[in-house]
């Protein structure tokens, strides 16, 4: 019954494997120092455009050069991405959720602190904004930020403190608030109720677009319009219906070359052509197709019923990230305040 | 009589049934629904996701980080089994509450750990980055990772088997001339033999499904670091649900085919307990 392994076989082969194994893993070099490789660190809602991308620029890239590219990427909450390049991760190219989090490697020595004046439009090759999406037929008729925080409505939306497209959410809510209710006083006590009535705070937009759709939990889900509109793809036209408030924020999320980690791989090259061709004619018209609001006047065009015209405040209008930032989600700021009364958990799902 | 009887069978028909429901409510209904859902679009679509190269890189991640990992906590469940099941010494306690330390934190910690050792701005990071090592977010740091959670496996497994055998038959060894490697090879190492394969067994399941720790110190740059249970995560958010449950359905399979060999090792385990308790009791 016992095992017909010679001692000296078991031991060789025990050795065999820890050797190969051990070999793998030292000189299993990270594949991030060729010239023609490139590791783009980006969040979740960006996940299908950038795999369309990819396939779009190695094409570019090959017909320019002659040699084809090989592109990786990784997604996760827009702030965790952050830290993980803060951290060490590879990342040539970053594409985040919001400047704030770019000017968090900036800060570190990483990225050049112009990073944003680089490339056009404040380095945001596509923008988005904050919208509703309701299930169909929208029965609690929900048309603007002022039904959200009716009793019994239930919100899903991810939590600020991690995501960043829930900041984006928090600014577009502020606004309406200030604008609609008048008063800092008011705008506090909207973001109370509106955080009463949401029952699931995911870590980012991505799972609370998983816990409307597949959980099924919740009335309204509040995000991106390229998730609401990936949302409707995934589930058929007719299974939930878009509402754009009276006044929302134009979500920009920016791109940057991570300079101190290209001129280590000796990727300049490659990564800012990645970047730039973000603004390319035919990487606009995909940028449209993939639900983001692309920047070029003939994709504008092409996508302008997909995407209305919205009266739309911009993260200016809060003086900037360096100023919104601690003022809404710092250590005791509007968030922390709005938090504390409604009593709901800082704690989402995932990590 | 007859009625107490009755009652009493009744009584037991309905906790089996109770114990039968909740195995099948919480066990056999998700397996069902993984494979379900894995072949949700027939098994051409179940083949073509598995064999999506960054599938196939995971795959390969993960068995390289159980090749590395199982190897290296047999060998130190070896020793720590030698150590402490053999040898009374100061610090014996310390070492076996280290051995546990694994069990009682958190995943997720064991990465943040490694990242403020390891990261960038982490104690090492400065000369590791100087020196061009990349250990998070690459192969090194999930294989680390990995084999800090799977630390207690094979040690808690073959230090009380150790301890129950004794060192009679290595005493005697010892004065019949045997040196240390053939006490080691032809008695020490048979006789925990069944212990140490259901240990690695439990190891091995866990370093191919572990997710907190590795998920923090992987980077999951898909294609190229992210394991299997990773590669579900990143799928299914990714709303590629059938290629996301065909990949977990590997995952199942590995649990399956675990579960039978652990069955199989439980039975040699426990003729081997059993022939130690006989001889202490004659």
């Amino acid at each position: 019954m016992a095992i017909t392994l010679s001692r000296r076989q078991a031991l060789s082969y025990t050795a065999a494997a820890i050797g190969a194994a051990g070999a793998a893993a030292v000189t299993g070099k990270p594949a991030f120092a060729d010239a023609n490789t490139l590791l783009n660190v980006s969040f979740d809602p960006t996940a299908q455009l950038y795999a369309a991308y990819d396939k779009l620029f190695a094409t570019h890239w090959a017909t320019k050069t002659g040699t084809t590219p090989v592109l990786h990427y990784s997604h996760g909450g827009s702030g965790a991405q952050a830290r993980a390049v803060i951290e060490g991760l590879p990342a040539d190219v970053v594409t985040l959720a919001l400047a704030y989090d770019i000017d968090a490697i900036a800060k570190k020595g990483l990225i050049a602190a112009d990073w944003q004046s680089r490339l056009p439009n404040n380095s945001t090759p596509y923008t988005s904004t904050i919208v509703f999406l309701v299930r169909k037929g929208n029965p609690l008729n929900i048309k603007d930020w002022g039904d959200l925080i009716k009793p019994g409505v239930q919100i899903v939306a991810p939590n600020p403190k991690t995501s960043g497209g829930a900041r984006w959410n928090v600014l577009a809510a502020w606004a309406w608030a200030l604008k609609n209710l008048g008063g800092e006083k008011a705008a506090l006590g909207y973001l109370q109720k509106f955080f009463a009535n949401v029952p699931v705070l995911d870590s980012g937009a991505h799972g609370s677009t998983l816990t409307f759709t597949q959980r099924k939990i919740g009335d309204v889900l509040v995000g991106w319009e390229s998730d609401a509109y990936l949302s409707i793809k995934e589930a058929g036209p007719g299974s939930y219906e878009i509402v754009r408030p009276s006044l929302s924020i134009l979500a920009e999320p920016p791109v940057a070359l991570v300079d101190k980690n290209v001129a280590a791989h000796g990727t300049t090259a490659i990564a800012t052509e990645y970047l730039t061709y973000l603004y390319a004619p035919e990487a606009q018209d995909l940028i449209g197709a993939n639900f983001y609001r692309p920047s070029a006047p003939a994709a504008v065009a092409k996508y302008a019923s997909q995407f209305p015209l919205l009266d739309l405040v911009t993260i200016k209008d809060f003086g900037g990230w360096e100023k919104a930032q601690p003022e809404f989600f710092g250590n005791g700021g509007y968030l922390d305040q709005s938090f504390g009364a409604s009593g709901a958990s800082f704690f989402g799902v995932g990590g | 009589m007859a009625g107490n009887a009755a009652g009493k069978s009744a009584g037991r028909i309905a906790l089996i049934t109770i114990a039968l429901l909740f195995m099948v409510l919480f066990l056999l209904l998700p397996l069902i629904v993984v494979f379900a859902q894995a072949l949700s679009s027939g098994f051409e679509a179940y083949f073509s996701s598995i064999a999506d190269p960054n599938v196939q890189s995971a795959i390969w991640m993960t068995l390289i980080i159980a090749a590395v990992a199982v190897p290296a906590n047999l060998a130190f469940g070896i020793a720590a089994s030698w150590c402490i099941g053999r040898f009374e010494f100061t610090g014996r306690n310390l070492l076996i509450t280290l051995i546990d330390l694994p069990f009682s934190i958190s995943p997720v910690i064991a990465g943040l750990l490694e990242v403020l050792l390891f990261g960038l701005n982490g104690l090492l990071g400065g000369w590791l980055s100087a020196h061009n090592y990349q250990i998070i977010f690459a192969l090194p740091g999930m294989i680390l990772a990995t084999i800090f959670v799977t630390f207690p496996f094979v040690a808690r497994e073959v230090i009380p088997l150790v301890q129950e055998q004794g060192n009679e038959e290595e005493e005697a060894a010892v004065t019949l001339g045997a040196n240390f490697w053939q006490i080691f090879w032809r008695i020490s190492l048979p006789k925990i033999r069944w212990g140490l394969l259901y240990g690695v067994l439990l190891c091995n399941a866990r370093a191919m499904g572990e997710f907190g720790a590795v998920s923090v110190v992987s980077g999951k740059v898909f294609g190229e670091t992210d394991t299997l249970s990773l590669a579900v995560e990143s799928l299914y958010g990714s709303y590629e649900t059938q290629a996301a449950f065909a990949v977990a359905s590997l995952l199942a399979l590995l649990a399956l085919v675990t579960l039978v060999a652990k069955a199989t090792v439980e039975f040699f385990l426990r003729d081997e307990m059993n022939a130690v308790k006989r001889k202490r009791t004659v």
